[in-house]
């Protein structure tokens, strides 16, 4: 076994024989994401490079410790990609952060998210166990889908190793497109038009603006940005609007009022609780505001979750990070966390307090 | 050992004649059976070779009874088998005989489809095919396209995570379902997913596709509903060698197009199908390709355009392109049709479903084209190529001595290839009880042991589907020591 493998492995039986914590760390971008970090740190960065990449398999796997920034331009290199558009938050960003933060970018609504193309991972259990669930094919169904549970699970399940991802071709075309409309047309706008046959790649509101993007082959993008008229923008300044939203470097996203994430059916009303900006359709809806207890209510109201993305931790601690769960979702919450970490040793209140 | 012998690895003793009181108590007169005439139409699922009779059949009408079944059971410590409409193909809704056999069947009503968010909440009784009936006067339908989807479920699509032609490009199940509701073994209501499109903490959504009825049972599915595409073409190339057609393939994902759907057929799948549909396939071709462009037409246009080059130069001996709808549906016609028309020369056949990477296609054929001499029985081959999933189909005669036997042997080898070649021992038709004893090929001990924990997180007392799934350790073991022991390398089932 790899020795890096091995010291973690004592490090965890050492842990859990005495009761300690630790806090999976791989580049550190996404550390303000989740609840406040805990334990003593476990780096985890060291483990890296692809292991496995066949382009005609449309599949990769990395270690975890891999920098994104690496994986990009090794996919870049043969035309293609991670269609869900990981945001990297950083340029320490990795792989093994990407698959335990969950989060993807503009183009999930058109895609699919993280757990949508994770074919594989390998993990280092609460036990100090090095377990391999999925693979690198396309479809399989033997054992419990344990790949798509570690997505978004914030490192409370184990020690992300490897991941298999499924990768895409490049977009052969793109365009972006504008137009000016309030926030209720835009919506309605965003769900009539996801109910026709168009290459929509991504889509934002804010501010009275509604921009979109197509892409795919050149003639389905030509068709669609005639059928759809709206402002063209100029290439180079729609990538870097995309990028910024991706990234969150646009300027809604900058200052110190916390910023909510609000996940709602893309139908959902204009919610009127603060500025707004609006992603995936109107699927992800992005918030400067206080009143947890509010924001909360009208998230559960559209049948949907709020997460309090960025917050200082006094603020995280005392309204939660993510949406209260409901019993029995909280008991197989806890029963999970016990099947995989039964001594509770990583990253404890990352997800929820006390799991 | 056998694969029956792992249902009843654990038995219950249960009292009959209070369950049945007690079942009386929540559920109709007609809604529970008890007689052995009655029950013997649910003795088996699409893996007919395996026939159990449960202790009993209850066909809950709506939730609330379902709900009561479970509390009775889980009450009485009794095993619960749920069941769609048991088209599955591994076993997976065999009856437990100490069990409770739960038929969702009854529960069927489109509750709703909603064109502007694109979506439909169903109960799990509504089959594949009535949903995109009922969103298609909208423009929509629903992804996911097995074979058996005028017959199959949503509830049981949900528990296989099943796929169909379209997978690569579409996704499986578990890309197209944004919540399902359902019931634990106590008779709890449980909401996993929702109508956004994630959820806070675990993604327990995920977990619940595939896995069989193992971790509850469903009662309501939000489906997400795609926007029909303007036009779809699909382009046959017939291939006088195995290897070009596989290949072919591998060229097709490399030049950047990502197909509608891929399929691949050989020349005994052919000749099955050919005389039954006729399709207008190659009866001279050694193996065709099925390769399926939808969009706009402008869209369309281009990609057949690619598609057909990228197929010339991979060796086609002859391409031919659908120039109309009833044309295109006549070419897949064929390829729905393998299954039964494999049916038509054989008395009984097993259908395998190996996944491997495509460019171990060509290799795979070879190998099992020589297992076919040593077990001396025809094998005809289906494959999603586009997803490297193989459906080959041994055809066997279960009224010979030894054959199913043999059969068996036939179908584990393929599989242990399959692991040997990087891939699973399924890809969309689950582990049931049919290749539950090959999970050891592809799983350690400790990873069986953490599903085993996985299931003790839903099901503490292992009441849901007992026996299926995942094999006990002591199985495993005894798996690994045949394997180790003997010099076939397929022990039986």
């Amino acid at each position: 076994m790899d020795t890096l493998i091995e010291h973690w492995t004592a490090r965890i039986n050492e842990a859990a024989n005495a009761g300690g914590k630790l806090a999976i760390r791989g580049g550190g971008s996404k550390s303000f994401y989740g609840g406040p970090e805990n334990g003593e740190a476990l780096d985890v960065g060291g483990y890296r490079g692809i292991v496995a990449y066949e382009p005609t398999e449309l599949v990769v796997t990395a270690r975890a410790g891999t920098p994104l920034a690496e994986l990009a331009a090794a996919l870049a290199e043969k035309g293609q990609w991670l269609a869900f558009e990981p945001p990297y938050f950083g340029p320490a960003a990795t792989v093994g952060g990407m698959l335990a933060s969950g989060l993807s970018g503009p183009r999930r609504q058109a895609v699919g998210a993280v757990r949508d193309f994770v074919l594989g991972v390998k993990l280092l259990n609460g036990l100090g166990e090095v377990l391999s669930f999925g693979g690198q094919v396309m479809k399989n169904v033997a054992g419990y889908d344990v790949p798509r549970l570690i997505a978004g699970s914030l490192g409370t399940l184990g020690v992300v190793l490897e991941v298999s991802l499924k990768v895409l071709p490049l977009p052969v075309a793109e365009k972006s497109l504008r137009f000016a409309l309030d926030e209720a047309a835009a919506l309605q706008k965003l769900n009539q038009w996801g109910g026709r046959p168009l290459p929509i790649s991504a889509s934002a509101w804010h501010d009275g603006i509604l921009t979109l993007r197509l892409s795919g082959a050149a003639a389905a993008v030509a068709a669609a940005q005639r059928a759809l008229a709206g402002e063209v923008l100029d290439d180079a300044e729609a990538a870097a609007f995309w990028s910024s939203l991706r990234e969150q470097t646009h300027a809604f996203f900058a200052g110190n009022p916390p910023l909510w994430r609000l996940s709602l059916p893309s139908v959902a009303p204009p919610q009127a609780l603060g500025p707004t900006l609006i992603e995936w359709g109107g699927a992800q809806r992005w918030l400067r505001a206080g009143d947890a207890t509010a924001i909360r209510a009208a998230a559960t109201q559209a049948g949907g979750h709020a997460t309090l993305f960025r917050a200082d931790d006094a603020l995280k601690t005392a309204v939660g990070v993510f949406q209260p769960l409901t019993e029995p979702l909280a008991r197989i919450h806890r029963n999970l966390k016990r099947a995989f970490d039964p001594q509770a040793v990583f990253n404890p209140g990352r997800l929820y307090p006390g799991l | 050992m056998s694969m029956e012998d792992t249902i009843a690895d654990r038995r219950f003793s249960i009292d009959r004649a209070t369950l049945i009181r007690r079942l009386r108590e929540v559920l109709p007169v007609q809604a529970l059976l008890a007689e052995e005439e009655e029950m013997r139409p649910y003795d088996c699922d699409g893996l007919t070779a395996y026939r159990q009779l449960p202790l009993l059949v209850a066909l809950p009408e709506d939730e609330a009874q379902a709900q009561a079944v479970l509390k009775v059971c889980h009450q009485l410590q009794v095993p619960v088998v749920p069941r769609g409409a048991a088209t599955g193909l591994s076993g997976g809704a065999t009856p437990h005989p100490d069990g409770v056999l739960v038929s969702l069947a009854k529960l069927k009503r489109i509750i709703r489809v909603d064109p502007l968010s694109r979506t439909a909440v169903v109960q799990p009784g509504v089959r594949n095919l009535a949903v995109s009936e009922a969103a298609a006067p909208y423009g929509l339908y629903y992804a996911p396209d097995p074979s058996s989807q005028i017959a199959c479920t949503i509830g049981g699509n949900v528990a296989e995570n099943a796929g169909g032609v379209h997978c690569l490009k579409y996704g499986l199940t578990v890309h197209n379902v944004m919540r399902v509701r359902g019931l634990t073994i106590e008779g709890e209501i449980v909401e996993f997913g929702n109508a956004a499109l994630d959820a806070a903490g675990y993604d327990l959504l995920a977990l619940l596709n595939g896995s069989e009825g193992l971790l509850a049972m469903i009662t309501e599915v939000t489906v997400k509903l795609t926007p029909k595409p303007e036009l779809a073409q699909v382009v046959i190339a017939s291939f006088d060698d195995v290897r070009k057609a596989g290949d072919a393939v591998a060229s097709i994902i490399a030049a950047g197009i990502i197909p509608a759907g891929l399929e691949m057929m050989d020349k005994k799948a052919i000749h099955a199908v050919e005389p039954y549909v006729n399709a207008g396939y190659d009866m001279d071709a050694e193996a065709i390709l099925l390769c399926e462009s939808d969009g706009t037409p402008e869209e369309v246009a281009e990609e057949i355009g690619r598609m057909t080059a990228v197929l010339e130069r991979s060796g086609a001996a002859g391409i031919r392109v659908s120039q109309n709808e009833a044309e295109r549906l006549k070419f897949w016609a064929g390829r729905k049709a393998a299954f039964p028309a494999v049916g038509r020369l054989t008395p009984d056949y097993l259908c395998m479903d190996g996944t491997i990477p495509r460019k171990r296609l060509a290799e795979m054929l070879e190998a099992i084209a020589a297992l076919s001499g040593k077990y001396a029985l025809r094998c005809a081959n289906v494959f999603h190529a586009g997803d490297g999933n193989l459906h080959p189909l041994i055809m066997y005669d279960a009224n010979q001595p030894g054959e199913l036997d043999r059969a068996t042997a036939f179908g584990s080898e393929i599989l242990e290839l399959s692991v040997r070649f990087g891939g699973t021992i399924t890809g969309e038709h689950g582990v049931g009880i049919e290749k539950i004893l090959l999970m050891a090929e592809q799983f350690t001990e400790a990873e069986i042991g953490a599903f085993h924990r996985l299931k003790a997180a839903f099901d503490e007392h292992g009441l849901l589907n007992p026996g299926k799934g995942v094999p006990t350790l002591a199985r495993c073991r005894e798996y690994t020591q045949a394997r180790a022991g003997t010099a076939s390398p397929a022990p039986r089932l």
